[in-house]
């Protein structure tokens, strides 16, 4: 679908003094030679069994195939790196925001809630470069707590690892829950001003009752929806901050390809991505349906 | 929430209209609201008047040239000479600061507007016309919509290429379709009403019912949504730029600066935040401002 391509790839990718031979046997291993139906279905085809393709960096080297690196090995160490890191992120993140955002709504107007609500709009605001290379500043060089850079290899351990990506995980935890605290905050306000929960106070139930029996339970499809809106976030926040790191996740392997115009690699990518969005998303409904029955019959 | 304080309850299309009134109020009365505004929002204010400012005078207020390789060390430390050093190839990097602020603001200001222009635009004419044709936009802005913004727009880079117009209109159409949505939705409140009922049996054309019967009622919710719409194109660009897929050199920006002195980083030396900090001075400005902006014209989001 993103091979309908204005402009010369192979110059692009060859560079301004590749021989015309060069080039044309570059088009016909790309397969740029034959229609954008038949590649179009040649890639989906592939897709569908896991193949994602050949990188054209590959395809500069030589004309044989036999040092071809696929599009998918190239991404599935890099994908192991990228998950690990959202996991470490979401596990840390999603019970503080919640957390956060549940008492900021219950104490609202406090000096907790300003203070929170001050701090997280100025997190929001900040790019995620200017939060991690201060990270950076301070608690690599300046105390050298963590490491700076986030060196991976297949040797490294699990504690190893878990180790070495100590700031690039505090840096998108502040960014992630900063959007979800706010968003939980929004959505449990939004719920307490309902009138069921107005019911439940004036017959005198305690407060603790209100939240735990009334408002939780119809609290869980706003917040299954806020948990994934904010984790597809992370799937796009993690590209700068593994950049920033320097950690060999997805996010670094699709910029590296789009400054290399190696377009096998980053529809390779993008699919991965948009796959995780989508799927994030799609979880996101589910939940919210399967945790409130009214919404299995719209009206 | 305004139905607290006031003593009749306003419906949502009543109160925007309320807030279209006092925003076009007098200079007096617009002075008189900016004396009581809060102290975030006049220093908001007050930061992005000094950013115009700067970028507007840039060529007389920075000591150097945007491009001048001035001094043969590079990445020179702060002096008298070189207020903040110099860069990669020895070039000012106070210089390079002040022209940034021209470029990455005045980028995103036209991609902001280019998304307000073409959203807004949709966004009336299909809530005016309805039918097939808004089904039609809307199905199509849900399917752009479902895509990462930012891995779209990387996939848009990788085959047009990054030059400064393509990246504009990559960036100012997929913002558009966020501004749709919002658009759409305020300007259906309006259509219904009696004096849009009233124009089309007067056989007003079209474009006249858009511009100056809904337009002017949906002016501040659309306000607010640019500035928060301004940021957001503000950190993309420059997420972009610091990736060294936006703004190209040797066009002064606050994103790849950041980018291009980050080793500097290693060595404790904070030059490299100074971009980053002017970028996040200036979108928590923004931000300060249209959250006073919201409070004032009705709680359209309270958060």
């Amino acid at each position: 679908m993103f091979e309908l391509l204005p402009g010369n790839f192979a110059r692009a990718v060859l560079g301004q003094s590749a021989t015309p031979e060069i080039v044309e046997n570059f088009n016909r291993r790309a397969g740029l030679d034959r229609p954008f139906f038949e590649r179009f279905g040649v890639w989906l085809w592939g897709v569908v069994q896991g193949d994602f393709g050949i990188s054209y960096s590959s395809l500069t080297a030589s004309s044989t195939g036999d040092q071809d690196r696929t599009v998918a090995s190239m991404i599935l160490p890099r994908l192991e790196n990228t998950l690990f890191l959202a996991a470490a992120v979401a596990i840390v993140a999603v019970p503080l925001s919640l957390g956060l955002g549940l008492l900021a709504a219950l104490y609202r107007g406090s000096i907790f809630d300003r203070v929170v609500n001050a701090a997280t709009l100025t997190s929001i605001s900040f790019p995620e470069f200017f939060i991690g290379y201060i990270l950076m500043l301070f608690f690599a060089v300046q105390l050298p707590w963590f490491y700076a850079t986030s060196m991976i290899e297949s040797t490294t351990t699990f504690w190893d690892h878990l180790e070495r990506i100590g700031l690039p995980l505090i840096c998108l935890v502040l960014v992630i829950v900063a959007h979800m605290m706010r968003m939980t905050r929004a959505a449990i306000i939004n719920l307490l001003a309902s009138p069921f929960i107005e019911m439940a106070r004036l017959k005198g139930m305690p407060p603790s009752r209100v939240i735990w029996h009334h408002a939780l339970p119809n609290a869980w499809a706003p917040i299954a929806t806020v948990v994934g809106l904010n984790l597809a976030y992370l799937v796009v926040g993690v590209v700068v901050v593994e950049v920033v790191f320097a950690y060999p996740g997805i996010g670094r392997l699709m910029v590296d390809a789009v400054v290399s115009r190696d377009v096998p690699v980053v529809q390779g990518c993008a699919i991965i991505f948009a796959a995780v969005y989508v799927l994030l998303n799609l979880s996101a409904d589910i939940i919210g349906i399967v945790t409130n029955p009214r919404l299995l019959h719209p009206r | 929430m305004s139905d607290q304080t006031e003593p009749f309850s306003a419906g949502p299309a009543e109160e925007i209209m309320l807030a279209a009134r006092r925003s076009r109020g007098k200079f007096a009365t617009a002075m008189y609201e900016l004396g009581k505004a809060p102290l975030t929002a006049k220093f908001g204010l007050l930061m992005i008047v000094l950013y115009i400012l700067l970028a507007v005078f840039a060529p007389w207020i920075a000591p150097y040239g945007e491009a001048e390789v001035v001094s043969p060390k590079v990445y020179a430390a702060w002096s008298d000479e070189f207020v903040f050093g110099t860069d990669q190839i020895g070039r000012d990097f106070f210089s390079r600061m002040i022209y940034g602020a021209r470029n990455s603001v005045s980028i995103a200001f036209i991609t902001t507007v280019l998304a307000f222009v073409l959203g807004a635009a949709v966004g009336v004419l299909s809530a005016c016309v309805g039918g097939w044709i808004d089904q039609g936009l809307g199905r199509f802005v849900d399917t752009l919509m479902a895509i990462p913004g930012l891995i779209f727009t990387l996939v848009l880079l990788t085959i047009f290429g990054t030059d400064l117009i393509t990246l504009i209109l990559v960036i100012g159409i997929f913002d558009a379709t966020r501004v749709y949505r919002l658009s759409r939705a305020v300007a259906l409140n309006i259509v219904v009403m009696d004096f849009v009922e009233a124009a089309r049996l007067q056989g007003e054309r079209l474009p006249w019912i858009m511009g100056r019967e809904v337009l002017p009622n949906i002016l501040p919710p659309l306000a607010a949504e640019f500035g928060l719409r301004f940021c957001f194109v503000f950190l993309t660009i420059a997420a972009l730029s610091f990736l060294g897929l936006g703004i190209q050199p040797p066009l002064a920006d606050w994103g790849s600066m950041v980018r291009e002195s980050s080793t500097l980083i290693g060595y404790g030396d904070i030059t490299p935040l100074l971009p980053a900090a002017a970028i996040a001075l200036l979108t928590v400005s923004v931000n300060f401002v249209v959250d006073w902006f919201l409070h004032k014209t009705s709680g359209l989001r309270d958060v």
